[in-house]
C-alpha cells in the first residue's frame, strides 16, 4: 500500500513538473494588457505621413524645381527624359511599392472613379462606397471593415484633392482619362488604407 | 540463431543500401540520377547544386528566384511585380493567376510543359486578367491571347521598349538611323605607371612579352606578378584564377557570373565546359573551359577578338554561322581594316552591349541579360543604329534571326501604328 502511495505521489509530482515545464511562459506570468492603437488612429497617422510627404514633393520638387526654376522636367515617362522626374502620383506609387517590399502588414493605394489606368478604379464594394462618399462629402473621410479573401480588414478612404496644376493638367489632357474637367481643390480620387484586423 | 540470421541479413542490406545511395548523393557525377526530371534551358547548368534553389528538405527556398533575378527585374521596371498581387484588393486576380510567386509561371523539372522563357503556363495566360482588352481597344478585338507576348507587342516583365508612349515617340523612324559605333571604353592608362620591364622570374616567350607590352595592362602598370603570383604563398603560378581578374574587373566578373557562361561559378560549381552547352557547339571546342581568358586571349586581351572571333570558336548554331554572311559583319570587317576600333557590329555589340552606368562605361558580360525575350535587345543594341519599328519587326522574325539579319525584315508588327492611331 505504501509502495502504491509513494508511486502515485511520485507520478503526480512528475506530471506537475512536466506540465509546468511545457506551459508557455506568458501564461505563467501575470496577465498584462498590451497597449494597442485603434485602427482608425493608425490609418489617420499613416495618411498624415503620406499626405505630408507627397505635398512636400509636389511643392518643393515639382513646383519649385520643375515649374519655377525649370531645373527638372516632371513627366510620366521621366526615366526616358533628360532631367526627368516622376509625377507626384507616381512618387506616391513608387514609395508604396518600396514600402510593400518590407511587408509592413498594411496596404495602401491611390484610386479614383475616373482613373487614367483602369487598374486604379475602385474594385471592392467598400472602395466604391468610400470613393463616392468622399466625393459627396468634402473634407470627410470614410471608414469601415470588409472581408477580402477570407480575411477581415479595417479600410479607410481619404480624399485626394487637386493641389497643383500638375495634377489637373495631366488628368485633363491625358488620352486615357475618363474626365477632362477637373478643377483646383476638387476631389480627384482617394487614398485607400487597409489594415488587417487579426 | 533462427532470429539472428534475418537481423544480420537486414543489417547487411541496410548497410549496402546506405553505401549505394550515399555514394550517389555525394558523388557529383552520379547526382543527376536524383533529378526528378530534366531542368529548363536557363537552369540546367546549376541543376546539380540543389541547394541553390532548394531547402534541405527539398522545399523551395523563399528567395530562390530573386537571389539571382531580382536586379534584372528591377532594371527592367517589372510591369507585374509581386507587390501588385499582394494587395488584398486584388485577391480575386490572385485566384486566377498567383503572380505573387515566380513558380506560378516558371516551374522547374517539368520539361514537357516548359516553353520559351521557361514558361510553364499555357501561353494565353494574359487572358486571366485582361479578357476585356478587346472591348477597351478596338485594335485588339478578336486577337488571340497566345499572340500577346509572341509578336513583339508585350512582355510580362520588361516593357521598356514596348510601352505606348515610347512607340509613339519613335513612330516613323528610318530603318537605319546611325552608323554602327560603340561608346569608347575608359581605359585606365597612367603614363607615370607605364611599364617597360617585366618582373617574370624567367625570360618569357617573346610573343607573350610582345603581347603584354602592347596592352593596356602594361600601360596601366600591371606586371607579370600582379596576375601570376599565388595569393597564398606569393609563389609564381602559370594558371591565373578568375579571382585575380576579379580584383580589378569586379563589375565585369559579376555580370559574367550572372550569365550562362559563368553561372556555375556563382553557385560554387566548377567552370562550364563548352561540351556542357545545350546549344550547338563546335566539337573541337568541347573540352574548353569558359573563363575570362577563353574569350580574352591571355596576354593580348584584344577586344576585337573577344567581341567576335572568340564566340565563333565555340558557337556552331545557324545564327552564329551565318554572321559572316551578314551586313553586320561587312561593317565590322571594313571598320577593322580601317582601324576603327569602336565601330562595326560584332556578336558583343548585340549580346554584350556597352552600357553607361553611374558615369562609367561597362561591358555587360551577362550575355543573357538582353536575350530573352529578345525585345529586351531593342534599346540596348538595335536602336543604337536602327529605328524602333525596323528593330521590332526584325526581332519578331525567327527565320531572319536564324539567317543573322541578312536582309530587311518582311514581318510587320502593327503595335506602332495602333499606338499612333490612339494618340
Amino acid at each position: 500500500m505504501k509502495f502504491i502511495k509513494t508511486t502515485c505521489l511520485t507520478l503526480a509530482l512528475a506530471a506537475a513538473f512536466f506540465s509546468s515545464c511545457n506551459k508557455p511562459a506568458e501564461t505563467a506570468a501575470p496577465a498584462t494588457v498590451e497597449a494597442s492603437v485603434k485602427p482608425q488612429k493608425m490609418a489617420d497617422a499613416l495618411f498624415a505621413v503620406m499626405k505630408g510627404t507627397r505635398t512636400a514633393y509636389t511643392k518643393h520638387v515639382i513646383k519649385y524645381l520643375g515649374k519655377t526654376k525649370k531645373i527638372l522636367k516632371p513627366h510620366e515617362q521621366w526615366e526616358d527624359k533628360e532631367n526627368g522626374v516622376m509625377l507626384p502620383a507616381q512618387m506616391f506609387r513608387y514609395g508604396r511599392d518600396l514600402a510593400m517590399e518590407q511587408n509592413p502588414g498594411f496596404t495602401y493605394s491611390l484610386q479614383s472613379e475616373w482613373p487614367i489606368n483602369k487598374q486604379n478604379a475602385p474594385k471592392t464594394p467598400m472602395e466604391k462606397d468610400g470613393l463616392k462618399f468622399i466625393g459627396a462629402n468634402p473634407g470627410k473621410n470614410f471608414y469601415g471593415t470588409e472581408d477580402l479573401g477570407g480575411k477581415k480588414f479595417y479600410t479607410a478612404v481619404y480624399p485626394d484633392v487637386a493641389v497643383s496644376d500638375a495634377c489637373i493638367d495631366c488628368h485633363n489632357d491625358h488620352k486615357d482619362s475618363p474626365r477632362t474637367d477637373f478643377i483646383m481643390g476638387e476631389v480627384m480620387g482617394g487614398v485607400v488604407i487597409r489594415i488587417p484586423m487579426n | 540463431m533462427k532470429t539472428l540470421i534475418p537481423i544480420l541479413a537486414w543489417l547487411a542490406l541496410s548497410a549496402m543500401a546506405s553505401i549505394f545511395f550515399g555514394n550517389e548523393l555525394l558523388n557529383e557525377e552520379l547526382k543527376p540520377n536524383f533529378l526528378p526530371n530534366e531542368t529548363s534551358h536557363g537552369h540546367y547548368q546549376i541543376e546539380l547544386k540543389c541547394n541553390a534553389c532548394h531547402t534541405p528538405n527539398m522545399g523551395i527556398k523563399e528567395n530562390a528566384c530573386l537571389d539571382c533575378h531580382q536586379q534584372d527585374l528591377k532594371d527592367g521596371q517589372d510591369s507585374h511585380p509581386a507587390t501588385k498581387f499582394n494587395d488584398p484588393r486584388n485577391f480575386e486576380m490572385v485566384q486566377n493567376l498567383d503572380g505573387r510567386k515566380c513558380i506560378t509561371c516558371h516551374s522547374e523539372h517539368v520539361p514537357h510543359s516548359t516553353s520559351k522563357m521557361g514558361l510553364t503556363l499555357p501561353s494565353d495566360f494574359c487572358m486571366e486578367c485582361h479578357q476585356d482588352i478587346g472591348e477597351e481597344r478596338e485594335s485588339h478585338k478578336g486577337l488571340d491571347f497566345t499572340s500577346c507576348a509572341t509578336a513583339g507587342c508585350h512582355n510580362y516583365h520588361d516593357n521598356r521598349a514596348l510601352y505606348e508612349d515610347f512607340l509613339v515617340e519613335h513612330y516613323g523612324e528610318d530603318p537605319h538611323l546611325h552608323t554602327a559605333s560603340e561608346i569608347s571604353i575608359n581605359k585606365k592608362i597612367a603614363k607615370n605607371k607605364q611599364l617597360f620591364e617585366h618582373d617574370s622570374p624567367e625570360l618569357p616567350n617573346p610573343q607573350i612579352l610582345h603581347d603584354w607590352s602592347s596592352t593596356a595592362h602594361a600601360a596601366a602598370g600591371v606586371n607579370c606578378r600582379d596576375c601570376h603570383q599565388s595569393e597564398e604563398n606569393t609563389a609564381w603560378t602559370d594558371k591565373v584564377p578568375l579571382e585575380t581578374c576579379q580584383n580589378c574587373h569586379q563589375t565585369q566578373t559579376d555580370s559574367f557570373k550572372q550569365g550562362r557562361h559563368g553561372m556555375r561559378l556563382d553557385v560554387g560549381l566548377p567552370a562550364m565546359k563548352v561540351g556542357d552547352a545545350r546549344l550547338e557547339m563546335k566539337v573541337q571546342a568541347a573540352h574548353r573551359e569558359v573563363n575570362c581568358i577563353s574569350c580574352h586571349n591571355d596576354h593580348r586581351f584584344n577586344l576585337r577578338t573577344a567581341a567576335m572571333d572568340a564566340c565563333l570558336k565555340c558557337h556552331n548554331d545557324a545564327h552564329s554561322l551565318n554572321y559572316k554572311k551578314s551586313p553586320h559583319y561587312t561593317y565590322w570587317r571594313i571598320d577593322s581594316e580601317m582601324q576603327e576600333f569602336n565601330k562595326g557590329v560584332s556578336c558583343a555589340t548585340c549580346h554584350m552591349p556597352r552600357i553607361k552606368k553611374n558615369g562609367k562605361v561597362i561591358v555587360d558580360h551577362n550575355q543573357n541579360n538582353n536575350l530573352r525575350p529578345n525585345e529586351k535587345m531593342i534599346r540596348s543594341a538595335c536602336m543604337k543604329c536602327h529605328g524602333l519599328e525596323f528593330s521590332i519587326n526584325a526581332l519578331a522574325d525567327p527565320e531572319l534571326i536564324k539567317h543573322n539579319f541578312n536582309k530587311a525584315p518582311s514581318k510587320k508588327i502593327k503595335s506602332l501604328e495602333w499606338a499612333k492611331q490612339r494618340e
